[in-house]
């Protein structure tokens, strides 16, 4: 167990010292550097600047330098937003994305859970046969596509949602259904298919022999065994959902993380980018260390190693 | 006399008929056949291939004519056809006979001189088709375009789609962006196929150390954000000096996203197919295959490669839709495809980016989602089908 902990957290760092390693040198090649891009600085100034954040030093000072200083978790100025550093915008994106976040994988997991417990325990009727067939539509559509779709149907034609913004919580209620519709459905269909082998299993035949209700069956005996494979899947959801939620951001103009990443790319602002890249490496590793941490609880046969 | 003799043919034709079987192939293809969807899907994908192939024959109007008088007009069916198209003859005959006399310019300058007579050379080539509202094309799509003029006339189809915000016609705008994004799905991920199989065939033939440092390396790739570091990377190389740069050596946009799609999406391939590789090759075909002295190449050209192209067949298929995807992704941040290029994506955007809170203009978002959705929808479920044809072990499981 102490042995899982530590190999996880010895890829975690070496994880993040090849992104850190693979954008330095990326920047390397931007000419005069990701601080060059105030125009018009007086030469003075600009000499100050480059003092300031080491531009002026060889590259291999300068990687120290910023591996020195991110690694105190200080991932520098932003060049675009006036008087932003990167760690301010992060500590104001960071709680409406995980928000957002949070909220979409709810919406993912108690719909995909209910269409796959009720598909499986119906399985061959119309029910069914819908429910699969919306949840295939749903993994193949892109998320802007049915962001789209839901404004024109939700903002215009039954007007109950606002379009666009960030406060309340009538805002956020479309964004992150859009958002955790897909993972919805791939979890739908994970979970039939586990439901319908846990069904099969000669202790659930017991669990009905003793008398127990089909309800109490499913919910009780089946659907811990089912949940296995959809506890699995939820890593790469997770990574998913903080993919989508660049795409989410941007259509709803929600001020998160996903929203400034989308910025600095369109901006050039490299610092900013570089800090969001790095920041969603620890994110997406921590997720996927929770699910597997998780998985190993809810099944006493995995091995932690 | 003759009776046992008869028998003895009957006896080896009936033998030699069992030990013909069915080759693998053909069993899977049967398989598929059953499943109507899948066929369904398959019909529907060549179809939006072909007619993605030959759009430029269509008496389609052109992508890029814009008719600003004619801005955001909702579809409309009748009349059926109009007389817009305007393709002008007249400038294509000039143009060729300009390019012969700067052909033999050509022959005799210098080479700063012959770089800006070449540039001018492609300015009035494609002139003509510039003005009647096409983008860049090439030397195919020019003369489909001929073709479709000849024939055509000034006929096109009226505007079923409705028109964007200069008055362009959505209905052939869907159409050449299904030409790039269908383009760049199948090449991204025939760069990554190639990848992933290479990388995956040595890493599991070769096996020991070698294997454990490929595998590890695969492992640590595994972990990081790829979509977040695609970004970043096309962030810095569309930096306008590094992007003049890399356009002086012929590397636009698009080649950096088949070369960054190609990296990232091998991973899987390469797992699969290494764990493929490890099983094979302990199989008593390979065996006598090494018994017999075949050389190493030989193998592994002849006996292993084969026998991995079901699985490589049904990841192509399910890795073509994600790409797509990627694509459609990057397009509809404004990182992907560059105006006046249009793809499906692209075109998304477009139509997401023009929501007020007092107008929608419906058409622009539905019809690229119809695009896109149909099309990946088609492209999951045969991977699924696939996958269940050349593994009914699976299906049975699944279903």
């Amino acid at each position: 167990m102490t042995w899982f902990f530590v190999r996880r957290l010895l890829g975690l760092v070496v994880t993040l010292w090849v992104v850190f390693t693979v954008s330095f040198l990326l920047m390397l090649a931007v000419p005069g550097g990701p601080y060059s891009a105030e125009r018009n600085l007086p030469p003075e100034l600009e000499a100050n600047f480059k003092h300031r954040y080491r531009t002026d030093l060889p590259w291999y000072e300068q990687y120290t330098f910023d591996l020195s200083r991110d690694l105190t978790g200080d991932l520098g100025m932003s060049s675009r937003l006036q008087d932003f550093s990167v760690n301010q915008v992060i500590k104001e994106g960071l709680p409406i994305s995980a928000s957002l976040g949070i909220f979409a994988l709810f919406f993912a997991i108690v719909l995909g859970l209910s269409a796959g417990i009720v598909s499986a325990l119906y399985r061959g009727s119309i029910a069914d046969f819908s429910l699969m067939s919306l949840a295939t539509v749903g993994i193949a559509i892109p998320s802007f596509v049915v962001a789209g779709l839901a404004i024109m149907l939700f903002v215009f034609v039954i007007p109950i949602f606002p379009a666009a913004g960030w406060g309340t919580l009538r805002q956020l209620v479309l964004p992150s259904l859009c958002l955790g519709l897909a993972y919805a459905a791939e979890i739908a269909r994970i979970t039939r298919t586990g439901m319908l082998d846990a069904l099969s299993q000669d202790y659930v035949r017991t669990a009905r022999a003793k008398g127990l209700s089909e309800f109490m069956v499913a919910i009780r005996h089946a659907l811990p065994t089912a949940l296995l494979p959809v506890v699995s899947y939820l890593g790469p959801a997770v990574a998913g959902i903080l993919t989508g939620s660049v795409v989410i951001e941007k259509i709803f103009a929600i001020p998160g993380l996903g929203w400034h990443f989308v910025q600095a790319a369109l901006q050039r602002d490299l610092t900013l980018a570089m800090g969001l890249v790095l920041l969603y490496t620890v994110l997406l590793y921590t997720m996927n260390f929770i699910v597997d941490l998780s998985y190993g609880i809810l099944d006493p046969r995995v091995e932690l190693k | 006399m003759s009776q046992p003799e008869d028998l003895s043919i009957t006896l080896t034709t009936a033998a030699e008929k069992s030990a013909t079987g069915v080759s693998l192939g053909r069993d899977a293809w049967r398989r598929l056949r059953r499943n109507r969807m899948a066929m369904v899907c398959l019909g529907t994908l060549i179809a939006i291939t072909a007619l993605a192939l030959f759009t430029p024959l269509l008496p389609l109007a052109p992508p890029d004519k814009h008719h600003t008088n004619l801005q955001y007009e909702p579809p409309k069916f009748s009349p059926l056809f109009e007389r817009t198209y305007d393709f002008d003859w007249k400038s294509v005959e000039e143009s060729q006979s300009r390019i012969a006399e700067l052909e033999q310019k050509l022959a005799s300058a210098d080479k700063r001189e012959a770089n800006k007579i070449t540039l001018e050379m492609e300015n009035i080539l494609l002139r003509p088709y510039r003005d009647a509202g096409y983008p860049t094309v090439g030397a195919i799509s020019r003369w489909m375009i001929r073709v479709r003029s000849h024939v055509f006339g000034d006929i096109n189809l009226a505007s079923f789609a409705g028109r964007d915000e200069f008055g362009r016609d959505l209905l052939s705008r869907v159409f050449w962006g299904a030409r790039i994004s269908i383009v760049v799905g199948i090449v991204a991920t025939l760069v990554s196929l190639l990848i992933g199989v290479t990388y995956g065939a040595v890493s599991g033939y070769v096996g020991g150390w070698l294997d454990e440092v490929m595998m590890r390396f695969v492992d640590i790739l595994y972990s990081i954000p790829f979509i977040f570091v695609v970004i970043f990377i096309i962030t810095v190389l569309s930096d306008e000096k590094i992007k003049s740069r890399l356009q002086d050596m012929g590397i636009d946009r698009i080649t950096i996203f088949y070369f960054v799609v190609g990296a990232i999406y091998w991973l899987t391939m390469a797992r699969v197919v290494r764990g493929q590789v490890i099983s094979l090759r302990t199989e008593p075909f390979i065996e006598s295959a090494k018994a017999l002295g075949a050389s190493q190449t030989r193998i592994i050209a002849l006996h292993i490669l084969p026998n991995l192209l079901s699985v490589v067949i049904v990841y192509l298929t399910l890795t073509i839709p994600r790409v797509m995807l990627f694509e459609a992704f990057l397009s509809f941040l404004g990182l992907g495809v560059e105006p006046p290029d249009v793809s499906w994506g692209l075109l998304a955007n477009e139509g997401i980016k023009v929501i007020t809170p007092v107008k929608i203009y419906w058409w622009l978002i539905v019809y690229p989602s119809l695009a896109l959705g149909v099309t990946l929808y088609a492209l999951n479920f045969l991977g699924d089908g696939l996958r269940d044809a050349l593994d009914p072990r699976l299906a049975s499981r699944r279903s």
